[in-house]
């Protein structure tokens, strides 16, 4: 199958990258379906009966305490933020 | 000056010596860095001031007669592993102004055993590349040369890393490989450089690509120079959930290990039809070196091999788009405004994100979008297992496998740019031991017809790099490679 414009405007706006129409969207919608069209060949592998492997290793995940055993700093947290008000990260009005 | 060509083994007994002081070998390594950078970008960010420090730290621990492990190596650290108060741009303009508050624990325990950091190398955009070419840096430079004179891409994502260790700016490099951005750029530029087994290295503060595929790694001019470099990486951190609570052997040690009746699959799948003929003949040298030295050799199959590359353009992209959620403009790195948030948002990534990235997000989201979930992500997933399960079933008769690294040597920027799927084709034989988690390491074997270096990758069993180091450094051996780059320091450019 293969992405259609609409499409590939909907997976940009999930993404949460504008897109250029003119330029990006057609560059990206032949890109995309070069990729798809190459790992259509997945479709002929009998999985039947096969667990997904999530990770590198067939490990659990190690769990740890539920405690805070970190923080205490947010002068270094907010130093790298590009907008801030006091000890809060700042961003455009979200609700009027 | 010659001892730019040393390895690390060998500067540490110099070191020890006193032949040289670490703050003589630093400064040369200086001088070399600002001499070839400019030619080949390796470097997006050059640290002389704290590499002076630690050197002159590390003689002073010297002289106490308290040197730790590594005291007075120059090291080039890729710019994906987060440097206290040091820019880190994991090679993306979003992270252009980024300043990592903390450090890496594989970089913190490189300084710890005294290593001296030279700069932060450059590398392919959060990774995703094999030609170095996505740097939102400008691409690094391989310091080989063909005949056509045209410039080569030193391989990705590890490219910078790779062509300051093979041009003696650096005498050995952190990398980190997701799909081979180790075993690639090693192969290219004619250095070696393993990938350890998933959970060997802690991934705390390396910035993530693939979270189940990432695992940082060594770069040296000798296998033995990796083995040191990988001893002191390597540990278990409580920082990583997947951080493996295991003791790390004496890599170094198993270089030096008799390698008669170990046993070397060839998995025959990896004999890829349109193969270049000198890669085939190097791959068959290799054969031959490891039976001179009691190797028992064995025809083995991992009968999906085929469907690696496919599964890993899936899995990698999807964890990708997760893990590239965060960069959104508020907490760190560039920020374009917008009306609302939601254009904030998504300005900021346009703006910020290279044309690989933003194609590699889209995929990774639409893969794991509703409604094509389970067609894609999740029959990946399982094929990966059956990838897995191939690997497991050969281990059970072999120890290690013997394939090539790479289809080809390093090409020309602009070359193999077609189309996505042709640059992912340099990673068919280094994806599949990335989606089993296991170790594998490639060795400088030989050069092709052009003069450009070829490599040879051996891949071991779930925690059995020593195997790996010990069939790699036979290969070493044998093939005597002692070719080198046309850029280098002490050549002239």
């Amino acid at each position: 199958m293969s992405l259609d414009p609409a499409t590939v405007r909907r997976i940009a706006k999930l993404a949460r990258i504008h897109l250029d129409d003119d330029d990006e969207l057609p560059r990206l919608q032949k890109e995309l379906n070069t990729i798809l069209g190459y790992v259509e060949q997945l479709a002929e592998v009998n999985v039947e009966g096969v667990m997904p492997l999530s990770g590198g290793m067939e490990i659990a995940m190690r769990m740890r305490e539920d405690v805070v055993n970190d923080g205490g700093y947010p002068e270094k947290i907010l130093a790298n933020a590009p907008d801030r008000i006091g000890d809060f990260f700042a961003v455009p009005k979200v609700v009027e | 000056m010659k001892t730019l060509d040393w390895t690390i083994v060998e500067t540490l007994a110099a070191l020890d010596s006193g032949q040289v002081s670490a703050l003589e070998l630093t400064e040369a390594h200086i001088a070399a860095v600002e001499s070839l950078n400019p030619h080949l970008n390796a470097f997006i960010t050059i640290t002389s001031e704290i590499a002076r420090k630690q050197a002159h730290a590390a003689d002073v621990a010297r002289r106490a007669g308290a040197a730790p492990a590594l005291a007075g190596i120059p090291l080039a650290i890729k710019d994906l592993f987060c440097s206290e108060n040091v820019r880190t741009t994991a090679g993306s303009k979003i992270l252009g102004p980024f300043i990592p508050p903390y450090e890496s624990t594989v970089s913190g325990k490189l300084f710890s055993a005294g290593a001296v950091m030279l700069g932060k190398a450059n590398l392919d955009e959060f990774a995703m590349g094999s030609s170095n070419i996505t740097s939102a840096y400008g691409p690094a430079a391989n310091p080989w040369k063909r005949g056509d004179g045209a410039k080569l891409v030193p391989g990705g994502s590890s490219g910078g890393s790779a062509s300051a260790v093979a041009a003696r700016i650096a005498m050995g490099a952190t990398g980190t490989d997701t799909g081979g951005s180790i075993r690639q750029p090693a192969s290219f530029c004619g250095i070696a450089g393993i990938k350890p087994t998933y959970g060997r290295c802690s991934r705390f503060g390396i910035i993530a690509f693939a979270s189940s595929l990432d695992q940082a790694g060594p770069m040296a001019r000798s296998v033995e120079d990796c083995a040191v470099l990988l001893e002191v990486m390597s540990g278990f951190d409580p920082k990583d959930s997947t951080s493996a609570d295991r003791t790390v052997p004496n890599f170094r040690a198993a270089c030096g290990r008799n390698i008669a009746g170990m046993r070397v699959g060839i998995p025959v799948e990896y004999r890829v039809s349109g193969m270049a003929p000198e890669i085939e003949k190097l791959w068959q040298a290799g054969i031959d070196w490891l039976k001179h030295e009691g190797a028992e050799i064995f025809d083995v199959s991992l009968p999906h091999t085929k469907y690696g590359l496919a599964v890993y353009y899936i899995v990698a992209p999807a964890e990708a788009s997760s893990n590239l959620a965060r960069y959104d403009g508020v907490r760190f790195g560039t920020r374009v405004e917008g009306e609302d948030l939601i254009e904030l948002y998504e300005r900021t990534r346009a703006a910020g994100f290279g044309a690989e990235v933003k194609r590699r997000i889209m995929i990774g989201t639409y893969v794991l979008s509703e409604g094509y979930y389970d067609a894609y992500y999740l029959k990946a997933q399982k094929i990966r297992s059956l990838i897995l399960r191939d690997f497991r079933e050969a281990f059970a008769n072999v120890d290690v496998l013997l394939t090539p690294t790479t289809p080809s040597a390093a090409f020309a920027i602009g070359e193999k740019m077609d189309d996505p799927v042709t640059m992912y084709l340099n990673d068919v034989f280094t994806v599949p031991a990335s989606l089993a988690g296991v170790p594998a390491m490639s060795v400088p074997a030989g050069l092709d017809s052009c003069g450009l270096p070829l490599g040879l990758q051996v891949i071991g069993r779930h925690f059995d790099e020593e195997s790996v180091f010990a069939i790699a450094a036979a290969l070493e051996r044998a093939a005597d490679f002692r070719s080198l780059p046309a850029l280098r320091a002490g050549a002239t450019p």
